[in-house]
């Protein structure tokens, strides 16, 4: 495509992309995931309310949550794309784009700070082979990521490995965790 | 119960007997220990004269404020016309807090029961339960319990045959530390970013969904069972120090320790012993060299105030900190304070939801010189100006995550002054020195 000028600027080009993606979209929400929705709205007096739990569906059956699928959802509960996605960037445990199939967070907050959680976050990026954080790794299996307080400092360090939790993780058993992945 | 360890004959086991015990996790096995018979006590009883005996037991919030059960549900106004909720707070991520973690994945059920109680006291006919979304397995074992719980009647349209009309929830939170400040969490449990609201209007006028709603902690929810079955005298007597402070207290006790783990002992229990006798001292050929004895929000202890501590609300405020939320942080001479701290900081302004400029800047900006002093870049002026902005960050804002980012930088400079300007004048940090100086 011929980058056209858009004001003196070069224009990328994102339409094309926006509209392949697009075109890719199937919805989440339906069967299995509607009739959860429509469980998950009879416990709240507002539609709004189920926007956490609905945005948790779309991650949990697309591993990340697209535009599309904000758009999704704030169709169903009747609020703007805008709103949702206002919302999901507060949080940040939704992943605003596609991450490696084991997604690693390792806690790193003071009272884990003390216990060599630095040390285990350095294990995890040379074993993964990301070498950065936040960064998936090349076979797109892995990305590690620091955490804030996962609330089990008595286990320092404790791990989340997509929705496993696993405690006291030291440094030598980081090769073995990521075997058993395989 | 010292869980993951044996439990410390000197230890008060209420609420904790049961951890590490699967069987208690299931209804079968829960009610077999004596489970849901406070609940069924409850729905014969008047909504108000369980609000007495809890409010007589001394019961005291234990997310960290210490606010008075009784008094906090005696504020909801029955036949006002509106609905009522209840809301558990289990948003649990307080730095060094792992208590509530340990109460959801061991007596699930016990949570569920706190809930059927708490919200038929207060009028409530909904209860949520509002989780971290990192707790899984918490998460995991309390919707099976909830579940469990409706399948057998004991909540829900019915409960347990009453005709009172109970639901629980359990709701996932998304990763906010801020959500655990209750207006926060009724901001997101309604849909919404966790903005902290201000107050008043407080939440028993206008709660979640702009109804009165009542929020407790896990732990305060669970204690009242027992407190119905066993009566408030009893919860009273367990006491050791100042009768303000009454019943058990878990500690979760994190850091540089020979047994970390989630302790119960009764309010008044002397820190000193605790520390060194049923958490077994420190590691081998290390001294303790300071105590955050209740989450990262509170301040730190010299060992001189922690060991002369008597552990309730009111003897952590008498040696220069405070209970909040039970979360004992240990630090030992092996640590570098000035890097402990700035790691606080950095939580803080990770967390900080970014309404207020005191705040967003105040906790951004404490960081960054924080960092500077720890990397050996810092002058004596930026000790001052953490003070300055320490103090322009308190009391100024919605909420006290700002409050909650000067208090370590406050007490730390005043404890710890020297571990900074040794820092500052380039001389490398030196554990053995540290700990003398």
């Amino acid at each position: 495509m011929t980058p056209e000028l858009v004001g003196g600027l070069e224009s990328p080009d994102y339409a094309s992309h926006d509209e392949a993606a697009h075109e890719a979209y199937k919805p989440v929400f339906t069967d299995a995931a509607k009739a959860e929705l429509d469980e998950l709205l009879t416990r709240y007096p507002t539609k709004m309310a189920a926007l956490l739990p609905a945005l948790w569906i779309v991650q949990r059956e697309r591993g990340w949550v697209s535009d599309d699928g904000m758009a999704e959802v704030a169709e169903l509960l009747e609020l703007t794309p805008a709103y949702v996605k206002g919302v999901v960037t507060f949080y940040t445990m939704y992943h605003q784009h596609p991450v490696g199939k084991y997604f690693i967070q390792v806690c790193t907050t003071s009272p884990c700070g003390i216990c060599g959680a630095e040390d285990v976050v350095k294990a995890f990026l040379r074993h993964t082979n990301t070498g950065e954080l936040g960064i998936t790794s090349p076979d797109g299996r892995f990305t590690v990521i620091e955490v804030e307080c996962l609330g089990a400092c008595g286990f320092a360090t404790p791990v989340m490995i997509n929705e496993e939790f696993i405690e006291s993780v030291t440094p030598d058993r980081v090769p073995d965790l990521l075997t058993r992945l395989a | 119960m010292g869980f993951p360890h044996q439990s410390h004959q000197r230890e008060t086991t209420v609420l904790t007997k049961y951890f590490g015990d699967a069987d208690a996790r299931t209804l079968a096995g829960w009610r077999k220990r004596g489970g849901y018979r406070a609940l069924d006590k409850a729905l014969e009883m008047e909504p108000a004269d369980i609000v007495n005996i809890v409010k007589e037991s001394g019961l005291r919030g234990r997310g960290g404020a210490g606010f008075p059960t009784g008094l906090k549900w005696s504020f909801m106004k029955p036949g006002d016309g509106k609905p009522h909720y209840l809301c558990c707070n289990a948003d649990e991520s307080e730095p060094g807090t792992f208590k509530d973690r340990e109460l959801m994945r061991w007596t699930p059920h016990a949570l569920v029961e706190g809930c059927a109680i708490a919200a038929y006291a207060i009028g409530a006919e909904t209860a949520y339960i509002y989780i971290r979304g990192e707790f899984t397995e918490p998460l995991y074992w309390m919707e099976k319990a909830v579940k469990e719980a409706y399948a057998a009647g004991l909540i829900g349209k019915k409960a347990m045959g009453s005709g009172k009309r109970i639901d629980v929830y359990v709701h996932k939170g998304a990763g906010a530390y801020i959500c655990g400040e209750e207006t926060a969490l009724m901001e997101s449990l309604e849909g919404r970013r966790g903005n902290p609201r201000i107050k008043p209007p407080f939440p028993a006028v206008s709660g979640v969904f702009g109804m009165p709603t009542t929020i407790n902690n896990v732990e305060t929810l669970i204690a009242a069972a027992p407190i119905l079955l066993n009566g408030a005298d009893w919860y009273k007597k367990m006491s050791l120090s100042n009768p303000k402070s009454t019943g058990t207290k878990l500690y979760s006790v994190c850091g540089n320790i020979q047994r970390p783990g989630t302790y119960e002992v009764v309010m008044g229990f002397p820190f000193k012993e605790f520390l060194y006798d049923l958490c077994g001292g420190p590691l081998h050929g290390r001294k303790f060299k300071a105590v955050i004895p209740g989450g990262a929000s509170v301040p730190i202890q010299s060992m001189e105030e922690a060991e002369a501590t008597l552990m309730d609300y009111e003897g952590f405020v008498a040696q220069g900190s405070m209970l909040g939320s039970g979360g004992v942080i240990v630090i030992d001479d092996a640590q570098p304070m000035v890097t402990v701290i700035a790691r606080i900081a950095r939580f803080f302004a990770h967390e900080s939801c970014a309404q207020c400029t005191q705040c967003r800047e105040g906790t951004a900006w404490t960081t960054k010189i924080l960092e500077r002093i720890r990397d050996g870049e810092g002058t004596m002026e930026d000790l001052d100006t953490l003070l300055d902005i320490a103090e322009q960050m308190t009391g100024k804002t919605i909420c006290v995550l700002s409050d909650s980012c000067g208090v370590p930088v406050v007490s730390g400079i005043k404890k710890f002054r020297g571990e900074f300007e040794a820092l500052i004048q380039g001389r490398r940090f030196h554990p053995v020195t540290a700990a003398v100086a």
